[in-house]
């Protein structure tokens, strides 16, 4: 009799594949037979824990066995140890649901991802994939709209707008072609959490898109990626190709009435296409410049039609809110911050990842019990909330609960769920002109305060930064801020202002160097 | 490596006749222009807007439009660097320092071998492994001056026996 099959999983995610998982994957397959045991490697999406990427798992009785960080170079030791019937060794982390990173979270999206091989329509569907797309088969639009209202999501991208209204505006249009639209620009510095599903969990996306589709009557869609994530395409690109290939895209879903196709398409390195109207004009085949609102995109989206514009995070949790209904849903969260949003932790982090948590959540938790603070071991001075346009928060509003209004009080933003963590070397008064420089690389250019308001931001910023005059320049920068905020045509220009009054605010002190101490420096 | 083919009509012609069927279809055919020449070349302009019933002022905003469309073509290996606030915090304008002194190149531009181009980047999706960087489409992350040399060395060593 042969000896059982082992099976190792070592991811394919980009984060993974950047410290080298591919090397590690193969190491393993070359000892493997170098010892002559038969092995079967799965290509797993990632868990999040990406501190200790190459995670690598073994399948054993009690469940998978994780050991990580694993280079190329640990794997022959790995084999001498036994690893593969879950042994000790100085990377081995015990069952990796164990860990407490993993433990601790509330998984709903990601409930599959770095668990599944990615591109095995059988694996998605063993670990409940398409349960809720069957669902919706079965009932109305009107049924599946409410649905969605009921579980309380709202939209994942950042501007946190209820995603059943939305549906209900494009169910409600009369029009002979409806579209969905996925945005999955994901620009914003501190957020892979779009990434990150894409290339672990696909189908996810599809299926969560054909709900949608089939909720408001749409026939086409799109997913709008951007064009720094190649790994994404390529993954969303062939889970397409399957999908239509099982028929559960084409013009027949699984036998019923129900016809949906879905396409990809790559951006062209503009971060401004993460604004909704500027993608549907990149859609289009134009320049990426925003248009007015209203017209709703709901109403006049992609070639003027009815559209759904949906983050990859408010569509990846349509699907479990069809399977499990609203209420299991809408228990998780606070407030009217509903569910879960999955945190991710970036930059200056000892344990950077993905924390999927019910809202309502500390960011001190998110920093410390998670993350464990600075990977520099300094101590953390700001942190990031919500993108290059949310606020840089101190340490003394680290308290504040992870919620949609909780945020807006304060006037800083929950966002997309990115945190991107700054120990006590950062200068916030050059932070603070790096997002009016980001503003001026970024603008669509076709309103005045953005275009022109971020150049001279930056102008003003460096005479602050030089001790020039420095009082009236920053009441000069409030000025300019209010304009921004006030006369902008989009998010672009009016939150531009955010990172930098909040930086004003939190660390005056880095705003106020006099010319003796510039000079010093 | 980055697409070196030179600008042929022809070739161009049949990389946007393949791409004719979507809808809204610019921007797919100059992904694939750029794939196969490395570039959108000058010659390229007046056969798209032919092709979309466009002014080649049209077509012309739309290139010009995007960062990642270039009218020239890049040197044999592409680095990019990200500069947003994750790799920041831990150093990026370090590294970036390194990498122009080590490469002798600055951003937007190509060293004078034609080996190497560096560009910025906002957000490569790596923020929790930063600083990040991609050579050509391959995605680095935690470089450290160090580690950029070690993974740069192969093709470094490649390019100086040219």
């Amino acid at each position: 009799m042969s000896e059982p099959l082992h099976t190792v999983y070592v991811p394919r995610d980009a984060a993974a594949l950047s410290v080298g998982a591919d090397e590690t994957a193969a190491a393993i397959r070359a000892e493997a037979t170098r010892r002559g045991i038969p092995l079967r490697i799965v290509r797993n999406g990632s868990r999040g824990m990406l501190w200790l990427e190459t995670l690598v798992e073994v399948e054993t009785p009690e469940g998978r066995v994780a050991y990580g960080p694993v280079m190329a170079e640990d794997v022959p030791g790995l084999f001498d140890a036994g690893f593969l019937d879950g042994a000790d060794h100085a990377l081995a982390h015990g069952l990796t649901e164990k860990i407490p990173y993993f433990a601790k979270q509330e998984r709903l999206t990601f409930a599959r991802c770095g668990i599944i091989d990615p591109l095995s329509v059988e694996d998605y569907r063993l670990h409940g994939g398409f349960r809720g797309l069957e669902r919706a088969l079965a009932m109305t639009p009107a049924e599946i709209v409410t649905e969605v209202t009921e579980s309380g999501l709202r939209g994942r991208g950042g501007a946190g707008f209820p995603t059943g209204i939305k549906w209900n505006t494009v169910l409600n249009a009369k029009a002979d072609q409806k579209y969905i639209c996925c945005n999955a620009d994901e620009g914003d510095s501190g957020t892979f959490a779009d990434r990150m599903i894409m290339e672990g969990d696909p189908f996810c996306l599809i299926e969560g898109m054909t709900i949608a589709a089939i909720a408001v009557g749409a026939t086409e869609g799109y997913i709008y990626i951007r064009s720094e994530y190649p790994h994404a395409v390529a993954t969303m690109r062939e889970a397409i190709r399957l999908a239509y290939d099982e028929k559960w895209l084409g013009d027949e879903i699984h036998g019923t009435g129900h016809r949906f196709h879905l396409d990809v398409r790559v951006g062209a390195g503009a971060y401004i296409c993460g604004e909704e109207t500027s993608m549907l004009e990149s859609l289009e085949g134009k320049r990426g410049t925003v248009r007015a609102k209203p017209p709703l995109p709901a109403l006049e989206g992609l070639f003027g039609k009815p559209t759904i514009v949906n983050n990859v995070l408010s569509l990846t949790s349509v699907p479990i809110i069809l399977d499990k209904g609203a209420n299991h849903y809408r228990d998780f969260g606070v407030g009217r911050s509903r569910g879960t949003l999955a945190f991710q932790l970036a930059g200056n982090i000892k344990h950077g990842g993905i924390v999927e948590k019910a809202f309502g959540v500390t960011l001190h938790e998110l920093l410390y019990e998670f993350g464990g603070g600075t990977i520099t071991g300094r101590p953390i001075r700001a942190v990031q909330a919500g993108g290059p346009l949310g606020a840089y928060l101190p340490p003394s509003l680290f308290e504040l609960p992870k919620d949609y209004e909780a945020f807006a009080a304060v006037e800083a933003m929950v966002g997309h769920g990115g945190i991107v963590v700054f120990d006590d070397s950062v200068d916030m008064a050059r932070q603070a002109r790096f997002a009016m420089e980001f503003c001026a690389a970024e603008s669509c250019g076709k309103c005045t305060p953005c275009r022109i308001g971020a150049v001279r931001g930056v102008e003003v910023m460096d005479n602050i930064i030089a001790g020039e005059k420095v009082q009236a320049n920053i009441t000069l920068l409030n000025d300019l801020c209010e304009v921004m905020t006030d006369g902008s045509l989009c998010a672009m220009g009016g939150m531009t202002p955010i990172p930098v009054r909040s930086a004003l605010k939190h660390f005056p002190e880095d705003f106020t160097r006099s010319p003796a101490a510039v000079a010093a420096e | 490596m980055n697409a070196r083919s030179p600008w042929s009509a022809e070739r161009a012609t049949a990389v946007i006749a393949a791409n004719r069927h979507l809808r809204g279809a610019l921007l797919p055919m100059l992904h694939a222009l750029q794939e196969e020449f490395g570039c959108i070349d000058e010659e390229a302009i007046p056969l798209l807007a032919r092709e979309l019933n466009l002014s080649r002022a049209d077509v012309h905003g739309v290139v010009s439009f995007y960062h990642e469309f270039r009218r020239s073509r890049p040197g044999r290996h592409t680095i990019k660097v990200c500069r947003a606030e994750a790799c920041q915090s831990m150093n990026a304008d370090g590294l970036i320092e390194h990498i122009r002194r080590r490469l002798k190149v600055d951003f937007h531009e190509t060293t004078a071998d034609d080996a190497f181009s560096l560009e910025p980047v906002f957000c490569l999706g790596n923020c929790a492994l930063a600083p990040a960087v991609m050579v050509n489409e391959t995605l680095h992350g935690r470089v450290s001056p160090a580690r950029f040399d070690a993974i740069t060395a192969s093709t470094l060593a490649t390019e100086a026996a040219r």
